[in-house]
């Protein structure tokens, strides 16, 4: 069984760094360091974790016509947000949405910012639905698009926390430059011997960082460096989780699914106006319906006491019926308690409504809450 | 002498009373414990029936009492600082305090030498 997980092109410095690896989405992955969870957490909180992302999908979306219009068009008919406006540079984060507006993947869009190459779409897609994915593009891109996949020649990691972005920038001050949500192409000058890797400001954990993309043997230097510099410690998926949770971000599979939509899971903000209309890409009407009759939301609960509550835990009202179910839940160590997600039926999801947890038999006192746990700690400008 | 079960408790008798909580092996295994569901002093324990629940950051557990009796006390510090438990899992970790309704039953337990034997075929 193990034989047949696949790897990052960073296994093997992950096993000389002590993690333990787990089997997830078909890759054998550091789900933590000898740090252990708790401490990998705030560690990123507070300085900067480096996190191998390498299983996630890398694709790009390239036009015959080599105009950006066309590639842009032509994705704009499987995601809700708009591509078409996207300047060099800018980058954003959408779904794929299946006919019936269910999702099928959630995954960040970025227009290449280069010259000669910014017709190009970069895509980075969750490393369980990639196959789907990469299945779902071929089938619906029209011939005049390519779809390239990467997953063999480029590797990804995330460099998150308050002192991330500082210790990339010792490599290429420029990055320093750019803002949440934005990209470039940046030469990283490492002792020994400059590379080029693609650097977003972006990432998953609530704080400031970057994703780095880079040629596999390009991020094993890279990766080596990183690890030489103060304040910088390997952080696995077990934190990984705990620190997406606690800022309120969707996990694929948990809190999303075909089963949900993006306005049920609260990500309207990632719905440009112009395409809240119930036309113009797969799933659309779904969008419009359920911005119009209101069914259930994904909210943040705040259990009280210390007992987590884990996914599948059934939400009840404070007369004992069922309202809904909780999609992630656990320990916050940053919150330093229990925090969880979860859908509860309109109109229970107003912020401050009492709930109960149905944790092993008993009803757990709870609170609808405003996400995130932790306020979002992103670089906008100065 | 402490005894230890297959699922890793371990139980120590002195007197009437026995103590029971989870070896270094759980404990390591779990990673850091952040909660941990006690049973009521007075509830009856079954050999094997479970005992406790033992939250990690990564899962909940289940904690089994090594052998039948009544419990008599529960470690309440472990509420408030449930890191104990990783800290030093055979002592402040200590999770209940038990009657014992038949001794031989602890015969059956594996002593110290056979449950490293046993860990280390895991």
């Amino acid at each position: 069984m193990a034989g047949d997980m696949k790897k990052t092109a960073l296994h093997d410095l992950n096993v000389d760094l002590g993690a333990k690896m787990v089997p997830f989405a078909g890759y054998n992955m550091p789900v933590q360091y000898p740090m252990g969870v708790l401490k990998e957490h705030l560690h990123t909180r507070e300085a900067a974790g480096l996190f191998d992302v390498g299983h996630m999908g890398q694709v790009f979306l390239v036009a015959e016509d080599k105009t950006f219009a066309t590639a842009a068009k032509a994705l704009e008919a499987l995601v809700p947000a708009s591509i078409s406006d996207l300047e060099p540079g800018q980058q954003r984060y959408t779904q794929f949405l299946d006919d019936d507006g269910g999702i099928l993947d959630d995954l960040m869009v970025s227009r290449i910012n280069m010259p000669g190459h910014d017709h190009m779409i970069y895509l980075v897609v969750n490393a369980g639905c990639k196959d789907a994915d990469y299945a779902h593009l071929a089938a619906n891109m029209p011939d005049d698009v390519a779809v390239n996949i990467k997953d063999d020649t480029l590797s990804l990691v995330a460099l998150q926390g308050p002192k991330a972005v500082e210790i990339i920038a010792r490599l290429n001050p420029d990055i320093a430059d750019l803002v949440f949500m934005t990209h470039g192409e940046f030469e990283l000058e490492l002792p020994d011997g400059g590379i080029y890797a693609h650097v977003s400001r972006s990432g998953y954990t609530g704080e400031d960082g970057v994703e780095i993309s880079a040629h596999h043997d390009h991020m094993k230097r890279l990766v080596g460096h990183l690890l030489t510099q103060e304040g910088v410690a390997p952080i696995g998926l077990g934190a990984r989780d705990s620190l997406r949770m606690e800022a309120g971000l969707c996990l694929y599979g948990n809190d999303i699914d075909t089963t949900t939509s993006p306005i049920e899971a609260g990500l309207i903000w990632s719905v440009q106006k112009h395409r809240r209309s119930g036309e113009g890409y797969k799933g659309a009407a779904r969008v419009a319906a359920d911005l119009k009759v209101k069914t259930r939301r994904l909210v943040g609960i705040k259990p009280e006491g210390r007992a987590p509550a884990r996914a599948h835990t059934e939400i009840q009202d404070v007369n004992g019926n069922r309202i809904g179910e909780v999609t992630s839940g656990g320990f916050g160590p940053s919150v330093s308690g229990p925090v969880a997600m979860g859908y509860v039926d309109v109109p229970h999801n107003k912020s401050g409504t009492a709930v109960h947890l149905i944790v092993r038999g008993k009803a757990l006192p709870a609170t609808v809450t405003k996400l995130p746990f932790v306020p979002h700690n992103y670089f906008r400008g100065k | 002498m402490m005894k230890y079960t297959e699922s890793h408790e371990w139980i120590k008798v002195d007197g009437d009373v026995a103590t029971v909580g989870i070896s270094d092996y759980a404990a390591k295994a779990l990673g850091d414990v952040v909660f941990v569901e006690l049973p009521g002093v007075g509830d009856d324990m079954e050999a094997g029936g479970e005992m406790a629940v033992v939250e990690s950051v990564k899962a909940a557990s289940e904690v089994y009492a090594p052998v039948a009796g009544e419990v008599t006390e529960v470690n309440e510090a472990l509420e408030g600082a449930p890191e104990t438990v990783n800290a030093a899992p055979t002592e402040g970790g200590w999770f209940v305090k038990m009657t014992v309704t038949d001794t031989s039953a602890l015969d059956a337990l594996m002593d110290e030498a056979a449950y490293k034997d046993y860990c280390a075929g895991l």
